[in-house]
């Protein structure tokens, strides 16, 4: 079942013309993927969905509701997580604001600490530091703090922006097993990568992205076959 | 003339906290503002003035009813700080609504100007106001708390001589340190006080967070806001005169507190507030005997802010401000 769909949307971001009428479709318990290389609009098709940038023309459909041009805070209480892209933690607030911060437009507390119990059954770091300041984690941690807040405002689909960018590949490994874990309980998760070969395996289905055109796509076995693929984004 | 500098410190001590709790005050309005849009609230001086009138003005029509002897003189004040707090509450929610919102994504300088412009457009309004009620646009408020304490600092120390002060000090001591610990709660303890972080921090992330942002903004105006108008009150209440110029000189001085404090920081804008306001009565105090009556007691300006000057040289981020580290 079909739980986002992106019809002809054209995103104006700076001046450029950035997408070029993207059409695109998550179903719920997904996986997929979009690459593409620096500049193609892999982050601005993320903050079109999410309302940080406005699309001047095509429609966005939610759970079947239209979702065109609303801004962030509401498509976030519909449950749409968007983790952005380097990763954008709260600096100076601690880890554990962080995560209430994912948990904002929720008052029960008891609810709040269950949540946060959840986000330590995938990171068990971040119990560790609690009281640490989010700015002074690694970089790594910093992504597993990212994506842990967003887990806390227990959303339906889950954008991840890059969530492998600039970090050692053995945290990158950890980071897309916890992504398929979630999947596995149940979780739509839209995934933008430039590490197109990890991604690919991950997902179910996945979609090329070329100067804000969708170029190609199919499932992730496919374009993992694919010979433009290969050549273009695997090198 | 170190025994001068001694004798004196008790006064200048009494003095200079309650100036400085004035500045501390109004010092936070202009620190939450920047801290959460970068923007020097410039107005934010004429909120602190417009709270001296409004307060002023209820006083004097409480003791025209005859309420003031009629009621318990805290409680009246109470409700005077509480009433002027919502009133200029609103006004910079107003103001931020009206005039910052729409260039929200303008360059500051356009937004630095319009604070400017918002500025004088309070002081004559409040001028007008005042004139077209009075006939003069100084006005001076019921004396209330009068009374003077007599502190005997020399049974401390026989090298003090006693201070005296009106017993006004202790109400403005008093509210202002609980407006600061309440402020400081709320800011590091409640939900919406860490949404107020967060949007400082990253704005664009924090409504991904479903945080409201125009509402925290709005939240952060009406807070800062209500402070500095209830700080005039107890401005008005403990210098007695007011004019709708007031706001000027001590809205600078009150940023350059936040400034000396670290801008953005709120218990470094307290603590530069206070700070400002014990040099500036120490330089009054002791600056005609140090340098042989050829610096007067007005030079006590020069002095506070030749300290800043100094202290940002050395430490350009303020005495609080911080160095983020920040990993990418």
């Amino acid at each position: 079942m079909s739980l986002l769909r992106l019809e002809r949307v054209h995103t104006f971001y700076g001046g450029v013309h950035a997408l070029k009428g993207i059409d695109l479709e998550v179903c719920e318990g997904e996986i997929v993927t979009l690459i593409g290389s620096n500049g193609a609009g892999k982050s601005t098709t993320l903050k079109t969905i999410s309302g940080q940038v406005k699309a001047k023309s095509g429609s966005i459909v939610y759970e079947g509701k239209d979702m065109t041009n609303t801004p962030p805070h509401m498509t976030a209480l519909a449950g749409i997580a968007h983790v952005p892209e380097g990763r954008r933690i709260f600096p100076r607030l601690t880890v554990k604001e962080n995560l209430e911060m994912g948990a904002f437009s929720v008052n029960d507390r008891k609810e709040i600490a269950e949540r946060m119990e959840r986000v330590f059954h995938y990171f068990p770091r971040l119990k560790e530091r609690l009281q640490q300041k989010g700015g002074t984690m690694s970089g790594g941690e910093q992504q597993m703090l990212a994506i842990g807040r967003a887990l806390m405002m227990k959303p339906k689909l889950l954008m991840l922006d890059e969530p492998s960018m600039g970090l050692a590949p053995i945290i990158v490994e950890q980071i897309f097993h916890i992504i398929r874990e979630l999947n596995d309980e149940g979780m739509t998760i839209l995934l933008v990568e430039q590490n197109a070969f990890q991604a690919l395996q991950i997902a179910h289905r996945g979609y090329v992205i070329q100067t804000g055109e969708i170029t190609m796509s199919g499932t992730g076995k496919e374009l993992l076959g694919n010979e433009q693929v290969r050549e273009a984004y695997l090198g | 003339m170190i025994e001068h500098v001694l004798q004196t410190l008790p006064q200048v001590i009494i003095d200079g906290l309650a100036l400085g709790a004035v500045y501390a005050i109004v010092a936070l309005g202009y620190t939450m503002v920047y801290g959460i849009l970068e923007l020097i609230n410039f107005a934010h001086g004429e909120i602190f003035m417009t709270g001296a009138f409004v307060g002023t003005a209820l006083l004097l029509s409480f003791s025209a009813f005859g309420w003031l002897s009629s009621m318990p003189m805290l409680l009246a004040l109470l409700l005077v700080l509480v009433a002027t707090s919502i009133v200029t509450g609103l006004l910079g929610m107003g103001i931020e609504r009206i005039a910052y919102r729409p260039l929200r994504n303008a360059p500051k300088l356009i937004t630095l100007i319009t604070a400017i412009g918002i500025s004088f457009l309070l002081q004559d309004f409040v001028r007008f106001i005042t004139e077209l009620k009075k006939g003069n646009y100084i006005l001076t408020g019921p004396s209330l708390f009068t009374g003077q304490v007599n502190i005997s600092a020399s049974s401390i120390w026989s090298g003090f001589h006693d201070a005296s002060v009106k017993s006004s000090f202790f109400i403005v001591l008093v509210t202002a340190v609980v407006m600061m610990m309440t402020l400081d709660f709320f800011v590091n303890k409640t939900k919406w006080g860490m949404a107020m972080r967060a949007v400082a921090q990253d704005r664009e992330t924090a409504a991904l967070m479903s945080v409201n942002v125009n509402k925290v903004i709005a939240l952060t105006f009406f807070i800062g806001s209500a402070l500095g108008g209830a700080t005039g009150v107890l401005f008005a209440i403990q210098y007695g005169t007011i004019d709708p110029y007031i706001g000027f000189i001590l809205g600078l001085k009150a940023f350059t507190a936040a400034v000396l404090g670290g801008i953005g920081n709120i218990r470094g804008a307290m603590f530069g507030g206070i700070v400002l306001g014990l040099l500036e009565m120490f330089a009054a105090a002791n600056l005609p005997i140090v340098s042989d009556g050829i610096l007067g007691a007005e030079y006590k300006d020069v002095f506070a802010f030749s300290i800043l000057i100094i202290v940002l040289i050395f430490k350009p981020e303020g005495l609080f401000g911080k160095v983020s580290v920040e990993k990418v």
